[in-house]
């Protein structure tokens, strides 16, 4: 396991890095903007650890490894163990039930027992799902952590805009969407967020609001800053947000406080997630490239279980369940 | 069996290709339905989507591309050329809506539209109510397929109005129709069927249901049980009970 370059500086490329330094190994890892910023999805996510939430809509692999990312993720960032909640406005509580349905790991919760968790957020009729266990980060500063993990055993992130066709000996090609052209079956799902900041409202972890038309995410990030999130878009297309997205996210966050109404907008993102049919990562094998890629809108989740089945190959040549034929 | 502008589909099942947990589990719903007729919207995906409507073609079944989310006949109008010029067809589900919440069909800016859209020789699907004023109105317009609602769109309620919905199947009795919108069981689906609707169209019971593969199955099975029911001509429901057995030579007056 020698001469191992790494392509791509986002989550996947990060933990891949790690995952290598780990078991005392020194990679290469280039990226062709360097340092994790905007250039890159991972810097737009919203970094819940929310396996459970997640399985309403995924397969079971995702709820199966993203229960073991909040404990990865420990080492290089601090994770917030919150929990996360999950409500409806009052006209919409079926939908409450159906997503009860669909997922475990929850409990229902009502008056005083949501006030004492989320004040801003009781109403005298409203329930609400509480998933104890799930936790949160903030996705900057877990990038910015696991970067200052590689630096500390060496690892420095190289700018140079690059393909594996460039790079001679094993490459871990995680450039997401960018690797499109190499990778039957990827496409980009548009996504959208907005960032705002208020005084006027406290929220202490992730809440989903449950709308048969806008699903929305606010994840505080402290200091009065909430990290709205975010769409999903069959649509390849780069380039801002859209008013209709930032009319949705905004209407649907108002709807849910209104205080939200007075917030700055701090900041708005857009990028496109790579994904493939399933919804689930891949390592996908092409003779000396392997790609770590298709990590949806589970980057931050999936990433660490990704990274380890990557390595475990290279250490031991064999291949995990998220290893996928080309 | 009624066609549709000239193609005569394998099964009565229009299914929508929105809202699934991924586009793998909307392949094998597709699959397991049968369905003939994918619908999708190009309203959100402008200019972007080859990837997923790569995937939809690759689904193997008739495409109706819709303009979904249009509230004018001019959007409409210009999201159904769009959609021709990606999908390849004339077909068009016509949908202009009149009323954010309750998604009401707009018959006068979908009349406008259907008339715009006949004479550039679109083949319009018009999602519309069961008002049967309008529906003369929209074949008049050149519309020879009518897509009267069950209820609103996503709401799962059903066929709402089943004395409407017979009335305008039995005053266009040589138009296709297809109930679209509102369809939450396979029951309903089947209900459609059973009145001598020749399809039904559907999306939200489908690709929310907590398992969409097994859902889309049995909407396969009810629309072909649908179909089978009204080809064989139902009985009449009677006030009478009349015994299926001779009851001949016992007390039975």
């Amino acid at each position: 396991m020698s001469d191992i370059t790494i392509i791509g500086a986002g989550v996947a490329g990060l933990w891949a890095a790690y995952a290598l330094s780990q078991r005392g190994i020194t990679p290469r890892l280039i990226d062709r903007a360097g340092a994790p910023a905007a250039h890159g999805c991972s810097w737009w996510a919203g970094g819940m650890l929310a396996p459970f939430c997640e399985g309403a809509l995924s397969e079971p692999a995702v709820v199966a490894y993203g229960q073991q990312a909040a404990a990865a993720w420990a080492g290089v960032t601090h994770v917030q163990h919150k929990g996360s909640l999950v409500v409806t406005l009052a006209r919409d509580r079926a939908e409450l039930q159906r997503f009860a349905q669909r997922t475990t790991g929850h409990r229902r919760i009502t008056g005083e027992a949501l006030a004492k968790l989320e004040p801003d957020l009781a109403q005298p009729a409203r329930e609400a799902l509480f998933f104890e266990t799930e936790a949160h980060l903030t996705p900057r500063l877990a990038l910015a952590g696991l970067q200052a993990a590689l630096a500390e055993r060496g690892i420095m992130i190289e700018q140079a805009e690059v393909t594996p066709d460039d790079i001679e000996g094993t490459v871990l090609d995680c450039r997401g969407f960018a690797a499109a052209p190499a990778l039957s079956g990827l496409r980009g799902v548009r996504g959208e967020m907005v960032m705002l900041r208020t005084s006027e409202i406290t929220l202490s972890r992730p809440v989903r609001l449950l709308h048969p038309r806008h699903p929305l995410y606010i994840v505080p990030r402290g200091d009065g800053v909430f990290m709205l999130g975010a769409t999903q878009i069959e649509s390849e297309q780069r380039g801002p947000v859209t008013a209709r997205a930032l009319l949705e996210l905004l209407s649907a966050a108002y709807a849910l406080h209104p205080a939200f109404a007075e917030a700055q907008v701090i900041e708005t993102g857009a990028d496109l997630r790579p994904a493939f049919a399933d919804h689930v990562p891949r390592v996908v094998q092409q003779g000396r490239v392997l790609h770590l890629n298709g990590l949806f809108r589970h980057g931050y989740l999936m990433a660490p279980a990704l990274a380890r089945q990557a390595v475990d190959f290279l250490e031991t040549g064999r291949k995990g369940d998220l290893f996928h034929a080309d | 069996m009624r066609d549709f502008y000239g193609v005569a589909l394998d099964s009565p099942l229009m299914l929508g290709t929105a809202q699934y947990p991924s586009p793998a589990v909307m392949e094998a719903a597709f699959r397991a339905s049968g369905a003939s007729v994918a619908t999708v919207s190009l309203r959100r995906e402008t200019g972007g989507g080859q990837a997923f409507w790569q995937m939809i073609k690759g689904l193997g079944v008739h495409v109706l591309p819709n303009t979904a989310g249009c509230y004018s006949a001019r959007e409409a109008v210009t999201t159904a050329r769009m959609a021709r010029e990606v999908f390849g067809t004339n077909w068009i589900k016509l949908e202009v809506i009149g009323h954010a919440d309750t998604l009401q069909p707009d018959p006068f800016g979908t009349l406008e539209a259907a008339e715009i859209l006949a004479a550039e020789g679109f083949e319009v699907f018009p999602y519309m109510t069961e008002d049967q004023v309008l529906a003369q109105r929209l074949v008049d317009a050149g519309c020879r397929v009518l897509m009267p609602w069950g209820s609103p769109i996503g709401s799962g309620l059903g066929l709402n109005n089943r004395y409407g919905l017979r009335t305008l199947r039995a005053a266009f009795p040589d138009i296709p129709m297809v109930v679209d919108a509102g369809i939450g069981l396979p029951s309903h689906a089947a209900a459609a069927l059973e009145m001598g609707f020749d399809a039904v169209l559907l999306n939200t019971a489908v690709a929310q249901a907590s398992d969409p593969v097994a859902m889309a199955e049995g909407f396969g099975l009810a629309v072909r049980a649908g179909a089978l029911a009204c080809a064989a001509g139902p009985m009449a429901p009677r006030d009478m009970a009349v015994p299926s057995t001779p009851v001949i030579g016992k007390a039975w007056l």
